[in-house]
């Protein structure tokens, strides 16, 4: 009888420190059922960043790099310069890549490295409390726009995918969420993709993964998902904003 | 001995060239040498300027205050580094373009139509060597030999056949050390 | 014997680089360092390397930390504003035991400053420099040879350390041009089974220098300052010029120490018993050397490119025995020997 539903090698069978109802779980499983399908737990590295993802590499069971906040591109970059052949994917949230690091990670896009982004959007700091993200919503409340986001003093949220899809070097930009079986399905897919083309020596890619953040919310697991798609994917729409071109 | 060299002029005179091929040509003898290139604020502002330092002993400080040679390629090198020479020290003027006669008498001074004669020779821009050859000449800080073997490192091998034309431009300099 | 070469400072700590098997640099240009990254730019690539101008001196030190991390040898180099950028991943650096090594060829300050060469940096680079409570080998070669000897050197001392090497230099020294002697051309070798890379033969590794625990923290720097302690006993080096029978002890590093050298000469040509003691590691401080001195010394005298930051480690040294002065030239203006002289004479005249 065939195993459908064993626990991937290429994670670690251990609690995970996430609030319930937080995806990020689902997110390394399906980044290490991936790795897993493509056999290459063993040539495997990631580059872990600052949020509430900083301690993925107690879960991964491959080999990772913990840098500083906003600079996972720039170190993946070092990393991948040495081992070329290797898979190297940086993991960060939203104040992460959008906020401290947009430098670091619009010039790898630019350079076309080839690594992959996973880039996790809530459009909230989770693990320092729940401030505002550069993506936050318009009139979103957060610990430090405690009365919801002005757009007359703090702008409006950032498109990071969109900005870096129009790099040359950016061959493939995709934006997913997770929220039901089909969407995380798709989500899966999408850094199927993505991995398969940095093996293929194609450039840069990014992954954007709407997700939610219940606890700095203050809603329900349930609500939260409810919210994203209703709120957050309304600004931030789902769907490939810049495919892989014929032939490669 | 101590020679401490001082060669100013404007960018694009090759005052650089002149310091690099003394210093190659010092450390080919055995010398102690140091090389100081002025950078920043006067590399814009219409001189440039190198200090060689070369000697039997070792070096100490890379920095030369009252320089026991001065070779002035312009103007406003002249009026700038004139008074800091070394007493009894010694100016190689480029005459073609510095007229005015030195303020200190106790000075030997040299003056070498550089740009006249080399424009006779049919190629300006060994003006520098002109001078390079009266400075050997009068501090004999370095041989000829030595300035020819530095200079043929220096100069990239498509541009070795300028090296007669140097050459004669450099000895005919030697010729107003007198 | 190798034939001498006539080579900058910059290019010269470069060569040294790739010599001894540095083939990754991650750079920024900054005056007055720039031919130190072109040289890599145009050389690397004929050995295997890899020369990458980052978008920053944060991003070009994050480069550093992750080539490190997959076992490589890396270096970058800057001056003094961009080593400022650079501490974040330093600090990283030190705290994930990662080796390079750092380039400082120092600039006048604070802020923008001026490009010509000065030493106010020389607190930031013996203190750490970032935050958190570490160390870097710091090595402060006085010529262009020294410059070319102890980069090679730093190489092999940040693999066996697992720490941030500093070299550091000034303008005036990456500008200067000097006889050199090369050191042969090796391969690195080092084993690195720390290091991040495909893993077919063991378990997997972490490279990180997060420790949420308090009491694992607690451990890590405890681990870390033995290992300063080491370096402590193993790398202190320095040198001295006329100290036998000196009764005035002129302190200088790098630059600075070549003009406080010339200054000795020309008091001994006067008579007056000076000496010069020129600390080569800065950090570790080489303090046994005073101690030795003390008796016969009647004061010292440091100079340097600041307003006195050195002078902290030769009192630390000294104590209260003997009286420190200091004598220097500030933002890029280097002090002629003459004046030098002049502050020691005054200076001894008060003693008798």
């Amino acid at each position: 009888m065939n195993k459908i539903n064993a626990f991937p090698q290429a994670l670690v069978d251990v609690p995970m420190h996430y609030c319930p109802g937080c995806t990020h779980g689902i997110i390394h499983r399906l980044i290490a059922e991936v790795i897993d399908e493509m056999k290459i737990l063993k040539e495997t590295i990631g580059v872990a960043s600052v949020g509430c993802s900083c301690f993925n590499y107690d879960y991964f069971n491959f080999d990772m790099v913990a840098t500083a906040h906003g600079r996972a591109p720039a170190t993946a970059t070092g990393v991948k310069r040495v081992h070329p052949d290797c898979l190297v994917f940086t993991y960060q949230g939203d104040g992460d890549l959008a906020s401290i690091g947009t430098a670091e990670i619009v010039h790898t896009a630019v350079r076309g490295e080839k690594i992959s982004v996973i880039f996790v959007n809530n459009g909230i700091y989770g693990m320092t409390g729940g401030q505002m993200a550069p993506t936050s919503l318009p009139e979103m409340k957060a610990t430090t726009a405690p009365y919801g986001r002005k757009t007359e003093s703090t702008g409006y949220p950032i498109k990071m995918t969109e900005m870096l899809a129009l790099q040359e070097g950016c061959v493939y930009a995709e934006r997913t969420k997770i929220s039901s079986v089909a969407s995380i399905a798709k989500t899966k897919k999408a850094i199927k993709k993505s991995f398969e083309l940095q093996l293929a020596k194609k450039g840069f890619s990014i992954v954007e993964i709407l997700s939610t953040c219940p606890t700095n919310w203050g809603l329900e697991p349930l609500e939260s998902i409810k919210w994203m798609e209703k709120n957050l994917e309304g600004y931030y729409p789902i769907g490939v904003i810049k495919d892989a071109k014929e032939g490669e | 001995m101590m020679h401490k060299l001082l060669i100013a002029g404007s960018g694009g005179q090759g005052v650089m060239l002149i310091g690099k091929v003394l210093a190659n040509a010092a450390m080919k003898e055995g010398k102690h040498v140091v090389y100081i290139p002025s950078y920043g604020s006067e590399m814009r502002g219409g001189t440039a300027n190198c200090s060689v330092i070369i000697s039997d002993e070792e070096i100490d400080a890379p920095v030369i205050d009252r320089p026991t040679c001065l070779i002035a390629m312009n103007s406003p090198s002249y009026d700038k580094f004139e008074h800091n020479v070394a007493p009894q020290g010694m100016v190689i003027i480029n005459s073609s373009l510095v007229t005015r006669d030195s303020e200190r008498q106790e000075l030997f001074v040299a003056k070498v139509p550089a740009n006249e004669m080399a424009k006779e020779m049919g190629d300006e821009r060994i003006a520098n060597m002109f001078l390079l050859g009266t400075l050997i000449a009068a501090t004999k800080c370095v041989e000829l030999k030595s300035v020819m073997d530095s200079l043929k490192e220096m100069l990239s091998v498509k541009r070795h056949n300028l090296l007669p034309a140097n050459q004669r431009a450099i000895e005919e300099g030697m010729k107003y050390a007198k | 014997m190798t034939e001498k070469q006539l080579m900058k400072g910059s290019e010269a700590i470069a060569e040294a680089g790739i010599r001894n098997g540095c083939r990754y640099f991650f750079g920024y240009p900054i005056t007055p360092q720039n031919e130190i990254p072109e040289y890599m730019a145009k050389y690397l690539p004929q050995v295997g390397g890899t020369f990458l101008q980052g978008e920053s001196e944060i991003a070009s030190i994050s480069m550093v930390l992750g080539a490190s991390a997959a076992g490589a040898r890396v270096m970058t180099s800057s001056s003094s504003p961009g080593i400022s950028l650079k501490q974040e991943g330093i600090s990283y650096m030190a705290g994930a035991e990662l080796p390079c090594v750092i380039v400082n060829m120092m600039r006048g300050g604070p802020g923008l400053g001026a490009i010509q060469g000065a030493q106010p940096d020389y607190w930031q680079a013996t203190r750490g420099g970032g935050h958190g409570d570490y160390r870097l080998l710091v090595l402060a070669p006085a010529t262009v040879q020294e410059a070319v000897d102890l980069t090679y050197e730093a190489f092999d001392l940040a693999d066996k350390y697992r720490n941030p090497v500093m070299i550091l230099g000034d303008g005036v020294l990456g500008q200067i041009m000097e006889p050199v002697e090369l050191p042969e051309a090796k391969e690195n070798k080092a084993e690195k089974p720390w290091a991040v890379s495909k893993n077919y033969n063991r378990d997997r590794n972490i490279i990180s220098s997060s420790y949420p625990q308090v009491e694992v923290l607690e451990q890590v720097n405890i681990r870390l300052h033995k290992r300063y302690d080491e370096i402590k006993n193993n790398e202190v080096r320095w040198d001295s010029f006329l100290l036998e029978d000196a009764e005035y002890v002129l302190v200088a590093y790098g630059t600075a120490a070549r003009l406080a050298k010339a200054a000795v000469r020309m008091a001994r040509k006067k008579g007056i018993k000076a000496g010069l003691l020129r600390p080569i590691s800065v950090w570790p401080f080489p303090q046994q050397p005073f101690t030795e001195l003390i008796s016969q010394v009647k004061f010292f005298l440091t100079v340097e490119l600041s307003t006195g930051q050195m002078i902290d480690d030769v009192r630390l040294a000294v104590g209260k025995a003997r009286q420190v002065h200091h004598f220097g030239r500030l933002g890029g203006v280097l002090p002629l020997p003459e004046e030098i002289l002049i502050k020691l004479e005054e200076l001894a005249k008060e003693v008798g």
